[in-house]
C-alpha cells in the first residue's frame, strides 16, 4: 500500500504551481479584457495544461487528452491548485463524462477522431436522449423510432428529462430501429445533431426552480447512416457503457467529499442558541457520523481506482457507487436544512426583502432539493438496489423484468 | 499511488482464511462458543505456528516486522472466520511493547509473545465506562492496586499491559498480587474477566504518548474485526436468501428482501477503505492517525451491529434461535462495538480531533 504525500508529490505540486503562475497569472488578462479574449485565453491555457498532463488525464493523447496513469493523490493536488488559482478546469459536461468514455470503448476510429477531440475541448456540447414519457426505469421499452431511409436515419418520437438539451449541439440517443425483435435487441445508439428543423426542445421547470432538463420532440429528425455507435440492434449494450460512466460520475466520491466540507463550514457559520452550531454536541455527532460514510466512500474509491488500473477485479462494491453517493448526499442535505433553520422556509429563488438574508443559503436550499434529482437520474435508488442485489450479490433476477424482456 | 493490498498481503489473508477453514470451520466455532472456555488451545497453537503472534514484532525479536495494516488485514480475516481466542488483545499488547518498551522489556517479552510461548492481554477499562487513557485512575508505581474490567482472556494471560492514571501504561505479569474473576461475556468466543491488582509488581511501559498510540491501534483493530464480522453477517444473509424457499421460490426472489440485502451491502462494503486508510495512517500519516482511528472504530462497529440485526431478520424464525450461527457474529459485533467505548464516544473524539 503506497498512499502518502511523499516527496514525489511535493515535487509534483511545486511544478504545478510554477506552471499555473506562468500560464494563468492572477489578474490574467487585465482590466479591459473582453469576454471573447478571456474565452480564448482559457482555451489556450487548457491546451497547455493538457500538454503538461494536468487535465484530461484519462483520455488518450491522440484524441486530445494527456493519457496519464490514474493517481488520486495527484488528481487531488491538481484540483486544489486549480481551485486556488481559479484556473479553467476540464469541460466536465455530459459529453466528456458520458459520451467520450463510450466512444473510446465502443466507437469506430473515425467517430473517435471526429467527436472526441472537439468534445474534450468543450467545442461540442451533448445531451443524453434515453428516457421517454412511457419509458423510465423500464428504459428498454422505449418507442422513439429510427428508420433507415437512403443514407440517413429518420427519427420520430419523444424524449423527456433530457438535461442540458437546450444548449446541446448533439444528442446521443436510443431509438427503436428493429421493431420486430425482443425489446432489448431492437435498439440502436445514434448520434443526432440538435440544431435541425426536426428537433424541438421545450424546457421543463424543476421543483427546485431550475430548468436544466427538457422535453424533446422528434419529427422526421435526420442523422447520417453511419452516425451509429455499435451495430444496429446493439444500442442497449452500448448504452450500458454510457450508463456505467454516468453512475460512476454520480458515484464519484469527490462530490460527497466536497459537499461534506461545505456542510462543516455551514455548521461553523450558522448559530444554535446563540453559539456556532458546530459547538453543539448533537451536530458534532451527526457530522462525525456522516464523515464515517464520506471517508469510507472516498478511500473505497481510491481502492477501486487502483485496482481498475492494474486490471484487478473490483468486486461487488463497483455496483454500489451511485447509491452510496446519493445516500450520503441526502444525509448532508437533511443536516443542512436543520442548520438553516428558519431560512429553510424561504424560496431559494425569492427576490426582494424575503431574500435578502438568504445569501449563501440559497445554494444549500437548491441543493437540498437537487439531491433528490440526483438520486433519480441515471437509475432510481430502487433500480440501483436491483442491480446491487442481482449483479453484486448474485440474487435471482426480478420476475417482471425477466418476463417483459422475453427471456 | 496504489491504494490496494500487495501480493504478500493478499497471500497473508488467503493463508489465514484457509487455515481457519480447515482448523476452525463454523462447526468448530460453534463448539467453542457453546463450550466452557471460549478458547481452542490447538487452534491458537496453529495460529502461533503461522507466525501470527509476532506480525508486528520486530524481526530481531522473532517477529515478522510488519505494520498495523498487516495486523488489521489478519484481524479482518480471522473475524470473518469467527476465530475464537485472544488474538486481538495479544497482538495489541505485543504492539504496545514493540512501540514503547525498553530494550530489556522487548527482549524479555517479545520473542515469547511472537512464538506464543507466553500470552498477553490489555487491561484498560475502569468502573463506569472509563476506557480512555485520559480517564484512567489506577495509580502508577512499582506496585499497583485496583481493578480493570473487560480484560480479554484474563484467565489465560501471562502478562498484562495495564493503563494507569495520567495516561500511562504498565507491565504486570500474572502471579503475585494478580487475581482474575472471569465472567460470562456475550461474545462467547472471546471471553473476558476483571483483573484485580493488589500491590502487584509493575514496570512502567513507555511514555504518555504510547498509551494514546495504543488506543489508536486498538480502534483500528476493532474496526477491522467489525468489518470482517459484518462481511460474514452479510454473506450469511445472502446465502440464506439463495437457499430458503417460500411461496415456491427462493426468498431472494422477493424484491423487498433483495433491497434489504442490497442496503446492507451498501452500508458495509465501502467501509473497507476506511479501515485500510486508518491503518495506513497509523503507520504513515501521523496527522491523520488518531482521527481516522476514532472515525473507523465508531463507523464500522456501528455498521456491523446493525448488519447483525438485519441478518437475524433476514433469517426469520431460525435467525432468532440459539442454534443459528448468525448469533455468533452478532455477538462478536456487540463486543467490537462496546469495547473501548461506544461509537458516540469516538465520534465525539473525531469531532474534537478535527478541530471543529
Ligand atoms: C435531474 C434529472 C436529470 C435527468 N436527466 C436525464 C437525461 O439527461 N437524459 C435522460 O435520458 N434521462 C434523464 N433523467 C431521467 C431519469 O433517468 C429517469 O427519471 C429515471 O430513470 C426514472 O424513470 P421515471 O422518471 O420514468 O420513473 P419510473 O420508472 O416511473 O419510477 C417511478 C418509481 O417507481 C420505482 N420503480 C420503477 N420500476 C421499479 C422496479 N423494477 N423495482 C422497484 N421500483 C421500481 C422507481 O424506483 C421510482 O421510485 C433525468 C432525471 C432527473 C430527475
Amino acid at each position: 500500500m503506497d498512499f502518502s504525500y511523499g516527496p514525489e508529490y511535493d515535487d509534483f505540486r511545486g511544478e504545478l504551481k510554477g506552471f499555473l503562475a506562468e500560464h494563468w497569472p492572477a489578474g490574467g488578462g487585465g482590466e479591459g479584457e473582453s469576454w471573447e479574449d478571456m474565452v480564448e485565453r482559457a482555451a489556450r491555457f487548457r491546451a497547455q495544461a493538457v500538454e503538461q498532463g494536468y487535465l484530461l488525464r484519462w483520455v488518450p493523447r491522440q484524441y486530445g487528452g494527456s493519457e496519464q496513469e490514474p493517481d488520486a493523490v495527484k488528481a487531488a493536488i491538481i484540483r486544489e491548485e486549480f481551485h486556488r488559482t481559479r484556473a479553467p478546469d476540464e469541460p466536465r459536461g455530459i459529453g466528456l463524462m458520458m459520451l467520450v468514455p463510450t466512444l473510446l470503448e465502443r466507437g469506430e476510429e473515425w467517430q473517435k477522431e471526429k467527436f472526441v477531440p472537439a468534445t474534450v475541448a468543450g467545442d461540442y456540447k451533448w445531451c443524453q436522449g434515453y428516457s421517454e414519457p412511457g419509458s423510465g426505469s423500464d428504459l428498454a421499452s422505449l418507442r422513439t423510432r429510427g428508420e433507415l431511409v437512403g443514407d440517413e436515419w429518420v427519427i420520430n418520437g419523444q424524449k423527456i428529462w433530457t438535461t442540458n438539451a437546450i444548449d446541446a449541439d448533439y444528442m446521443f440517443c436510443l431509438c427503436r430501429t428493429e421493431p420486430d425483435v425482443p425489446k432489448h435487441a431492437g435498439i440502436s445508439y445514434l448520434l443526432v445533431p440538435m440544431k435541425q428543423p426536426g428537433v424541438e426542445v421545450r424546457p421543463l421547470k424543476q421543483m427546485n426552480g431550475g430548468q436544466e432538463f427538457n422535453e424533446i420532440f422528434l419529427t422526421d429528425a435526420r442523422t447520417p447512416a453511419d452516425w451509429i455507435v455499435g451495430k444496429r440492434g446493439e444500442g442497449w449494450l452500448v448504452s450500458r457503457t454510457t450508463l456505467k460512466h454516468e453512475r460512476a460520475g454520480i458515484g464519484n466520491a469527490l462530490g460527497p467529499v466536497n459537499a461534506f466540507q461545505g456542510v462543516v463550514q455551514l455548521a461553523k457559520k450558522t448559530l444554535r442558541a446563540g453559539r456556532p452550531a458546530i459547538e453543539d454536541p448533537e451536530v458534532r455527532q451527526r457530522l462525525a457520523a456522516i464523515e464515517g460514510y464520506v471517508r469510507s466512500h472516498e478511500y473505497s474509491s481510491h481502492r477501486q481506482t487502483s485496482r481498475a488500473f492494474r486490471g484487478k477485479d473490483l468486486g461487488r462494491v463497483s455496483t454500489m457507487s451511485k447509491l452510496i453517493s446519493t445516500n450520503i448526499g441526502s444525509e448532508i442535505a437533511k443536516l443542512s436544512l436543520d442548520l438553516l433553520g428558519d431560512e429553510g422556509m424561504i424560496d431559494p429563488l425569492a427576490q426582494g426583502e424575503s431574500a435578502e438574508s438568504l445569501g449563501a443559503s440559497r445554494s444549500w436550499l437548491t441543493q437540498y432539493m437537487f439531491s433528490l434529482g440526483i438520486a433519480i437520474a441515471g437509475g432510481t435508488a430502487n433500480i440501483q438496489r436491483n442491480v446491487i442485489g442481482e449483479r453484486g450479490l448474485g440474487l435471482p433476477r426480478d420476475y417482471y423484468a425477466q418476463r417483459s424482456s422475453g427471456k | 499511488m496504489n491504494f490496494d493490498t500487495s501480493e504478500e498481503q493478499e497471500l497473508l489473508q488467503e493463508t489465514i482464511a484457509q487455515f481457519v477453514a480447515n482448523e476452525c470451520p463454523a462447526t468448530r466455532v460453534r463448539e467453542i462458543f457453546d463450550g466452557d472456555t471460549g478458547h481452542d488451545p490447538a487452534f491458537w497453537k496453529g495460529l502461533m505456528e503461522l507466525g501470527l503472534g509476532g506480525l508486528v514484532v520486530p524481526e530481531r525479536f522473532g517477529g515478522a516486522g510488519l505494520e498495523v495494516i498487516d495486523l488489521a488485514l489478519a484481524t479482518e480475516t480471522l473475524a470473518y472466520g469467527g476465530a475464537p481466542g485472544p488474538f486481538f488483545a495479544h497482538s495489541l499488547a505485543a504492539l504496545a511493547i514493540a512501540l514503547g518498551g525498553s530494550d530489556a522489556q522487548c527482549e524479555r517479552w517479545l520473542p515469547r509473545l511472537a512464538s506464543g510461548e507466553a500470552l498477553a492481554s490489555v487491561a484498560f477499562a475502569e468502573a463506569d465506562g472509563c476506557w480512555q487513557p485520559e480517564e484512567w485512575q489506577l495509580a502508577p508505581g512499582l506496585k499497583v492496586s485496583g481493578a480493570k474490567h473487560f480484560v480479554p482472556s484474563a484467565e489465560l494471560a501471562d502478562l498484562f499491559v495495564v493503563g494507569t492514571a495520567g495516561g500511562g501504561l504498565a507491565l504486570v505479569a500474572a502471579g503475585e498480587g494478580v487475581s482474575v474473576e472471569a465472567y460470562e461475556g456475550v461474545d462467547r468466543v472471546r471471553r473476558m474477566g476483571t483483573l484485580r491488582l493488589d500491590a502487584a509488581p509493575a514496570e512502567v511501559l513507555g511514555d504518555a504518548a504510547l498509551a494514546a498510540r495504543v488506543r489508536d491501534a486498538a480502534c483500528v483493530l476493532l474496526a477491522a474485526d467489525a468489518f470482517g464480522t459484518a462481511q460474514r453477517l452479510l454473506d450469511m444473509a445472502v446465502d440464506y436468501a439463495k437457499q430458503r424457499e417460500q411461496f415456491g421460490v427462493t426468498i431472494g426472489h422477493f424484491q423487498a428482501l433483495k433491497h434489504q440485502l442490497a442496503d446492507m451491502a451498501v452500508e458495509i462494503e465501502p467501509a473497507r477503505g476506511l479501515y485500510w486508510y486508518a491503518a495506513h495512517a497509523f503507520d504513515h500519516v501521523p496527522e491523520d492517525s488518531a482521527r481516522y482511528a476514532a472515525l473507523a472504530k465508531a463507523h464500522i462497529s456501528e455498521r456491523a451491529m446493525q448488519l447483525g440485526r438485519d441478518a437475524v431478520e433476514a433469517h426469520g424464525g431460525i435467525g432468532f434461535t440459539w442454534e443459528c450461527d448468525v448469533q455468533i457474529w452478532f455477538k462478536r459485533a456487540m463486543l467490537d462495538r462496546a469495547w473501548l467505548g461506544t461509537p458516540d464516544v469516538h465520534r465525539a473524539r473525531a469531532a474534537d480531533l478535527a478541530g471543529w
